[in-house]
């Protein structure tokens, strides 16, 4: 198949970019998208072009390092990661538009390329816990009701990639955020820095200057992990009771 | 910083300001609607509904000062929230296609300060009487002030009515994503309830639509007279 490609073009972080008109063809229906970007990438090699940068790793929907909004959806039409998007998608002779993730907090670094370390920065607040390394203790010592571990391995599935903050009208870091500390305060081993996490994550979250939620659900929607929008709620609670908690204390 | 401007300052802390304001604000909304709905039962107990406002004295002013505080605060955190939002959002894309934002959730600034703009005009309208100075002199025959007559004679007046009504669905549509939109903010939102919360606000802003349309629709088509 072919494509009309409209694809983001910028040299550096301080370079303005600009929508560039690229032909994609003899694209087989079968290649994934990124593919179908190595096929463009090789084509514009050849002819002596810089090829397309743009971000990618597992390529298997686990890493969560590829990113594109294409045709301003990110992850694009199929509801998982970009390297599980497939061209039999698309119509042969499709225009396709393929633009980084945009928002103030992810700037882009080059082409479809965006720093998302603000993300890291969150997680390095608190999105952890601290435990003795060494010999493990016996599983059955820290007893998980069923509903909880369920709740939290939904809410682990996040790979973090930023589709959240991409498709949110307010670029909002909330679902992120709230699958974070929603993992880990359903568990036990959450609970010693369960206060200090719930606030040091969200001031954190405030400080890199992600918007805030005003409840259009964008981000569930785009979410290739399937995060529900009640980690939201659950945040929110969190995060009222951890400052009820700390004020108090 | 103190523990209290801390949390004020946060984004959830500011948003649960929204959150409860829009709370008391709407439970403004219903408790007001079901006074004006004695309109269908007679002249009578809504003209002893007003006299027993007014009544009131001081009090009434501490409900008013208190709904006005309740409404600067909500618009006040709102625009502050706003601002941020446009500024995280950076550089706009070429292309967007919204998934899920409904029309009532990315009309909420327009539909709430439209609202706003009504209610400056029903205040000058029905609690001054400042449009129409005649109602000032409308008194029943127990030598109340009657409101009755009041509602009868503003409704009767197409451009106020049509005003109103639009005005009312306004609001209706800014309850619509509002009411679901604060449980979720207050954190009283699940997988199980849900469903619960996003239904009920959506039929709960029909009612309220219903409920306050309902009154100069009877005017102008004569149910009420």
């Amino acid at each position: 198949m072919n494509l009309h490609l409209k694809v983001w073009r910028q040299k550096d972080a301080k370079s303005a970019g600009k929508l560039a008109d690229i032909e994609a063809r003899n694209i087989p229906e079968d290649a994934s998208f990124l593919e179908m970007l190595d096929i463009v990438n090789d084509d514009l090699t050849g002819k002596g072009e810089e090829p397309i940068a743009f971000d990618h790793d597992c390529r298997e929907g686990i890493c969560g390092t590829c990113s594109l909004s294409i045709n301003g959806v990110p992850h694009g039409p199929s509801e998982t990661t970009t390297c599980q998007l497939y061209m039999r998608k698309f119509k042969d002779g499709e225009t396709i538009h393929v633009e980084p993730f945009r928002a103030k907090t992810f700037p882009v670094v080059r082409d479809l390329i965006v720093d998302r370390s603000a993300f890291d920065r969150i997680q390095q607040a608190g999105g952890f816990i601290t435990a003795r390394t060494g010999s493990a203790q016996d599983a059955n010592c820290l007893p998980v009701p069923k509903v909880a571990a369920d709740a939290a391995m939904e809410a682990a599935a996040c790979i973090g990639c930023g589709a959240c903050v991409a498709a949110c009208p307010n670029a909002s870091a909330m679902l992120f955020v709230g699958a974070k500390v929603s993992h880990l305060a359903l568990l036990p081993q959450g609970q010693a820095e369960r206060t200090s996490r719930a606030l040091k994550m969200v001031r954190t979250m405030d400080e890199e200057g992600f918007g805030n939620c005003s409840n259009y659900l964008e981000c569930e929607a785009v979410c290739p992990a399937d995060i529900p929008a009640s980690v939201i709620a659950r945040l929110n609670r969190e995060y009222t009771v951890a400052a009820v908690k700390d004020g108090v204390a | 910083m103190n523990p209290i401007s801390s949390y004020l300052s946060s984004s959830i802390g500011r948003k649960w300001i929204v959150a409860l304001t829009g709370l008391g604000l709407f439970g403004f909304v219903v408790g007001h609607m079901i006074g004006n709905l004695q309109v269908f039962i007679g002249p009578e107990p809504l003209n002893r509904y007003g006299h027993f406002l007014q009544g009131l004295g001081e009090l009434l002013w501490v409900v008013r000062l208190g709904l006005l505080a309740m409404l600067v605060a909500h618009v006040v955190f709102t625009i502050k929230l706003r601002l941020e939002n446009r500024a995280a959002r950076g550089t706009p894309y070429a292309v967007t296609t919204r998934r899920a934002a409904t029309l009532p959730a990315r009309m909420m600034a327009l539909s709430g300060l439209m609202v706003l703009c009504f209610i400056v005009f029903h205040l000058l309208h029905f609690t001054a009487q400042k449009i129409d100075p005649s109602f000032l002199a409308l008194h029943d025959d127990k030598g109340r002030h009657d409101v009755y007559r009041m509602m009868i004679l503003g409704f009767q007046s197409k451009a106020a009515s049509g005003f109103y009504v639009v005005a009312v669905g306004l609001l209706a549509m800014h309850l619509n994503h509002g009411i679901g939109s604060l449980f979720q903010t207050l954190g009283l939102n699940s997988a199980k309830v849900r469903p619960l919360w996003e239904k009920g606000g959506v039929a709960f802003s029909w009612l309220i639509f219903l409920g306050y349309a309902s009154i100069p629709v009877a005017v102008l088509t004569g149910v009420l007279k």
